[in-house]
């Protein structure tokens, strides 16, 4: 069943896609290194510190193709959509992660994320391939539905978009601690505003909140075929239940409250731990119906 | 918000009977108090994750007991091992509930006004409002544009006001009265849902009424009288595993389906994720194992025991376990039964499977002597044999067709057979449940991605002429109107070198 080659081939191309990440983060440290220095008192050369962040970026779409032709194989050698445990979730969610920044990059000046971004798909994958991986396989039966890509892939882009969002409302933090204590270091002049960056954030989220209710969703209509019943308060249940609960706070914060800048960003990084909390503690040590796949 | 809280400090110094209903009846319903209840909710669904729950694993609850002696009867006095059963929990979403309708009522009436609403009259000054320009046009022009973009617009002499968006407030109570359909959803399943499950042999029958249930638990409002008595006969039944990973592929159950006692029976196909559907209830596949057909005789030969026994897979290997039990012998007799499909021997966990099909059966059994304690009339797991008042005669192990004598008696064993574990789940609430999904789904699309904006324009007074001023004003989408004001100049620059001659 499960094509051998297509799977040792898929192996190769993540761990090419993990070297080529790492390629990037050098790259990315690299350049924030440069301004770093070039910020104390020596002329910064600015289109120097640029090539290298371009070259970063074009390593990451390369690394993120890789890992798109890794995620096919693994898909084509179990013969179904690599969303069947927490390996395959893994290497997607990289994908997602950085598939989100390399799109949101067309529209936004945040080629500065690259270093959280190429950091947190290598730290992603690494953990995929040494502590989650499990051999290619097809599915358990409950597992079989065209509702499972559906709630899936919708859970899983939502991953992507929260941890940018993330990342950009811990951006945020570092960089309002930062101002306070006086102005930026040249080296943190070339990000954006703090002002851009919270509303960056809420974009993201007003972006993926309805993604993540209608993840909710599809996962309830797959449950409702598979298990009998459209909500069980199963641990993973529950934690998605909070997860949205927590992004609908944060929406209703800034909406009617108006909420913004630091308090918002907290409360950005609360509703993203949860949904982190989901992604790992239920997966790995939890005892509810989502923990069957293997991992 | 200080206005708010003086208010509210004046309201309870003068408290009435009724003055004390108004005030909570506001406070109930304000927004913060909705916010508030929305993530206790959240906070209190958490114990309910960390804590096993009777309503999704009764044995890991026993085991939490039998671990934690001392702190389990007070977690239980709180619920906490049912906590989306708890008073509590359903006083926090009863009083959300509430307090969301307190929210939505003024709002869907102040909504029903403003949708007619003319836009209202521009501000004195417009320079200190969004995106002010002057450019040169005329109001024909503007009109035009403002038509196009499906603006609503309304004159005040010289001036023009337009305003658009006015379903981002629809949006947003769509969204909230959707939840409010999915709360009445959920109160519809579990008051007048029922769900039920059976173990059934490969080869028997099961007619759906409550005593065909092995448990069975119905909404508090459901009717047990008015069970439809479907009957589905298990023909034949197949499990197919992967021979690498042991993983099960499918099941498949061949049925014969009647829809009442009397009906014309129908054949049919059972899967995992293609449950028989009756009405509202639907019939699930849920799970397999396999029951011992066994036959156990006296020291004189007559048969005390006939039949399949159904036994617990206790991995994913199908090892299964469970207890034979024969008060019909003095003193009684029991067996504590392991059924091995495919059986693998080792120095460190003895006997087990390592395949879920029956390659190499073996049926491993303690035979016990003595009172099974089943006269007391406490209720007893038929999986478990009490062995607290009896004694151990032998251990035995024995592939199919084989018979053992113990001391006083004998055991053959016939055979094995599949059986299956049927669901049955009754859920009236499913589908307003599922409109209000999708119905929240579209509210919110709305509610956060269309923008209520107001562009005012009015004839310049300093300028010569064609010169007007426009502004902007918006809450929520500054960057919505900040292109719409910059495609509205662009279209006036465009015809305004050539045409604007009127």
């Amino acid at each position: 069943m499960g094509n051998r080659s297509m799977a040792f081939l898929s192996n190769d191309l993540v761990y090419s896609a993990i070297v080529v990440f790492a390629l990037a983060f050098i790259l990315h440290a690299i350049e924030t290194a440069w301004s770093v220095r070039s910020g104390e008192g020596r002329n910064l050369d600015r289109s120097r510190t640029e090539r290298v962040a371009r070259n970063a970026t074009g390593l990451i779409v390369l690394a993120d193709l890789i890992l798109f032709a890794g995620l096919i194989t693994r898909g084509l050698s179990a013969d179904r959509l690599p969303l069947g445990n927490m390996y395959e979730f893994s290497i997607t969610g990289a994908f997602a992660f950085t598939t989100a920044y390399l799109v949101a990059l067309r529209k936004f000046p945040i080629r500065w994320l690259g270093l959280f971004v190429a950091g947190g798909a290598l730290l992603t994958l690494g953990t995929a391939v040494t502590l989650l991986y499990v051999e290619s396989a097809p599915l358990v039966p409950a597992l079989k539905s065209p509702w499972l890509v559906i709630h899936v892939s919708a859970a899983i882009i939502s991953g992507g978009i929260f941890l940018l969002a993330n990342s950009i409302a811990a951006v945020y933090l570092i960089l309002e601690k930062i101002e306070r204590g006086g102005s930026r270091g040249n080296w943190a002049s070339r990000l954006p505003s703090l002002d851009s960056l919270d509303q960056l954030t809420y974009r993201l989220i007003a972006l993926v909140f309805p993604l993540w209710t209608f993840s909710i969703i599809a996962g309830a209509i797959w449950a409702e075929a598979a298990w009998g019943r459209y909500w069980g308060w199963d641990p993973k249940e529950t934690w998605s239940f909070i997860t949205w609960v927590a992004y609908a706070a944060y929406l209703h914060a800034r909406v009617t409250a108006g909420w913004k800048g630091k308090k918002a960003a907290w409360l950005c990084l609360i509703a993203g731990s949860t949904f982190l909390f989901n992604y790992i503690y239920v997966n790995i040590w939890g005892t509810g119906k989502h923990t069957y796949s293997g991992l | 918000m200080a206005k708010i809280e003086k208010d509210r400090t004046r309201e309870l110094r003068e408290l009435g009977g009724y003055s004390l209903l108004r005030y909570l009846w506001r406070l109930l319903t304000s927004m913060r108090t909705a916010l508030i209840l929305l993530l206790l909710l959240g906070l209190a669904s958490i114990p309910g994750s960390i804590i096993p729950q009777r309503t999704q694993n009764p044995f890991q609850v026993q085991d939490f007991f039998a671990a934690n002696p001392t702190i389990s009867p007070w977690l239980d006095r709180f619920y906490l091992f049912d906590v989306f059963g708890a008073p509590w929990f359903s006083a926090i979403y009863i009083l959300l509930f509430i307090s969301l309708i307190g929210c939505l009522l003024p709002r869907l009436n102040h909504y029903r006004k403003a949708i007619f609403e003319r836009p209202s009259r521009p501000p004195q000054t417009f320079e200190n409002s969004e995106g002010f320009f002057t450019v040169d046009g005329d109001l024909d022009r503007v009109l035009e544009w403002l038509k196009k973009n499906r603006y609503r617009v309304e004159r005040f002499d010289g001036q023009l006001s337009a305003e658009k968006g006015y379903l981002k407030e629809f949006g947003n109570l769509l969204f909230h009265l959707s939840l409010l359909l999915i709360l009445v959803g959920i109160a519809l399943s579990s008051l007048f849902g029922m769900r039920g499950e059976a173990i059934v042999n490969e080869g028997e029958r099961f007619i759906n009424t409550p005593v065909a249930y092995d448990n069975i638990s119905p909404g508090r409002l459901y009717s047990l009288d008015s069970m439809q008595p479907y009957r589905i006969d298990l023909n034949d039944f197949t499990a197919k595993y992967n021979p690498i990973t042991n993983q099960a592929l499918d099941y498949q159950l061949k049925v014969t389906i009647r829809d009442g006692l009397d009906s014309k029976p129908r054949d049919g196909v059972m899967r995992v994720n293609k449950p028989l559907t009756f009405g509202s209830s639907r019939v699930f596949l849920q799970a397999t194992g396999y029951s011992v057909s066994v036959t156990v005789r006296d020291s004189s030969g007559a048969v005390t025991f006939q039949g399949p026994v159904p036994l617990l897979p206790q991995d994913p290997n199908l090892t299964s376990a469970g207890a034979i039990k024969v008060p019909d012998m003095d003193p009684g007799i029991g067996f504590v039964a392991s059924f091995i499909p495919t059986i693998k021997r080792d120095p460190v966990r003895g006997a087990f499977s390592s395949f879920p099909e029956p390659l190499d059966p073996h049926l491993l059994l303690a035979a016990w002597q003595g009172d099974l304690g089943m006269d007391e009339g406490k209720p007893q797991s038929i999986y478990r044999l009490d062995t607290s008042k009896m004694e151990r005669i032998a251990l035995i192990s024995m592939k199919p067709g084989e018979i053992f004598d113990f001391k006083v008696g004998s055991i053959t064993f016939d055979g094995y057979l599949p059986w299956v574990n049927i669901q049955v789940i009754h859920d009236p609430g499913k589908r307003p449940a599922l409109i209000g999904g999708f119905c929240a789904l579209f509210g919110a699309l709305g509610m956060l991605f269309i923008h209520r904006r107001r562009i005012w324009i009015r004839l310049s007074e300093q300028g010569e002429g064609n010169s007007i001023e426009v502004a902007g004003l918006t809450t929520s989408g500054e960057e919505k109107l900040r292109e719409d004001l910059a495609s509205l100049k662009v279209f006036l620059s465009e015809k305004g070198s050539g045409g604007s001659v009127t």
